[in-house]
């Protein structure tokens, strides 16, 4: 089982990704570089947080064009799996692999806190193990994570149960007050129609250790590992 | 044929524009009063070539889908002049 964490130049958070499969989960882990297109066996992508490419142009405007990510479509077409945290869910969105798009934060502010999100939905391979009360407790650290679609959008993504975190209080209330960026409906994290791809804004990586102040980070690593587990 | 482009990228009207709300904020807070509805956008400017000028605008068109402008968010527009004219 091997990890494939993507190194795009300005990607900031690959090494705590590499730590969380390699060091805390102790399965395989490899770096692939932007400009390869060697996905080296990886069975599963992860797309760290960052600032790829300086946010040039516009956040995660310049990934989809490297040699890396044309492996990565490819790969997510016939259904791997793509995790994409932060400036990857940002990737992600820009390369359509997930719909919607990301504008600076409401209060124009660099949020670096931990927040609660809500598992809306626990029938995919990134959120099996979010059992129980279903809320998470991770940090974000962003600029722009206000994530908007428009409402055509957002419609078919509910129909077709593509929101998977709501951004809510300590107790699970999803509101206002819970949301830290004006992201629309509360949306922290949605995945592709398929489930084989997830984005999500908080940062799972940074809590997988009791230490770190949450390890609720384990409960979506662990659920990758369930699945991957069931395909072999 | 070369052409001159001048392009310019701002929010789909409906977004909140924070980064232009901010700045007219500024503006007043120096006395400029008489400003509102203020859009930041990004401009360009490029050359490009091509056999002539609708095939040459459709390529724009192509590059403002595929990187220029976010189609979700934003909206491209721009204009051309062939280099060499007055």
């Amino acid at each position: 089982m091997r990890f494939g964490i993507v190194r795009f130049p300005g990607s900031n958070c690959d090494e705590d990704c590499f730590w969380a499969a390699g060091g805390v989960l102790k399965k395989d882990a490899v770096y692939l570089w932007h400009q390869d297109k060697d996905l080296k066996n990886s069975n599963c992508i992860i797309l760290p947080g960052g600032f790829s490419y300086g946010d040039y142009l516009r956040v995660a405007a310049v990934a989809k064009t490297s040699p890396i990510m044309q492996s990565i479509m490819k790969f997510a077409a016939k259904g791997g799996m793509v995790l994409g945290i932060c400036n990857g869910f940002q990737v992600l969105c820009e390369a359509g692999l997930l719909p919607g798009a990301f504008l600076k934060n409401t209060n124009q502010q660099f949020i670096c806190r931990d927040v609660f999100v809500k598992v809306i939905n626990i029938n995919t391979p990134f959120t099996s193990r979010c059992k129980g009360d279903n809320i998470l407790k991770i940090p974000i650290a962003h600029g722009e994570g206000r994530f908007y679609a428009d409402k055509n959008t957002l419609n078919k993504m509910y129909k077709k149960s593509q929101v998977i975190l709501k951004y809510c209080s300590p107790e699970g209330i999803v509101n206002e007050d819970s949301n830290p960026n004006g992201s629309v409906d509360n949306i922290a994290g949605i995945c592709n129609l398929k489930k084989n791809v997830f984005g999500l804004m908080p940062h799972p990586e940074r809590c997988c250790e009791e230490i770190l102040g949450s390890s609720d980070g384990i409960f979506i690593f662990n659920s990758i590992l369930d699945y991957l587990r069931g395909q072999k | 044929m070369r052409y001159k482009v001048k392009a310019y990228v701002t929010l789909k009207k409906g977004i909140l524009d924070i980064q232009g709300t901010t700045i007219e904020k500024a503006l007043n807070a120096l006395g400029f009063n008489e400003v509102s509805g203020m859009h930041i956008g990004k401009y360009m400017e490029f050359s490009a070539e091509g056999k002539n000028k609708e095939i040459v605008e459709k390529r724009i068109s192509q590059m403002a889908k595929k990187l220029l402008a976010n189609p979700v968010i934003e909206d491209f527009n721009f204009t051309m002049h062939q280099l060499g004219d007055k």
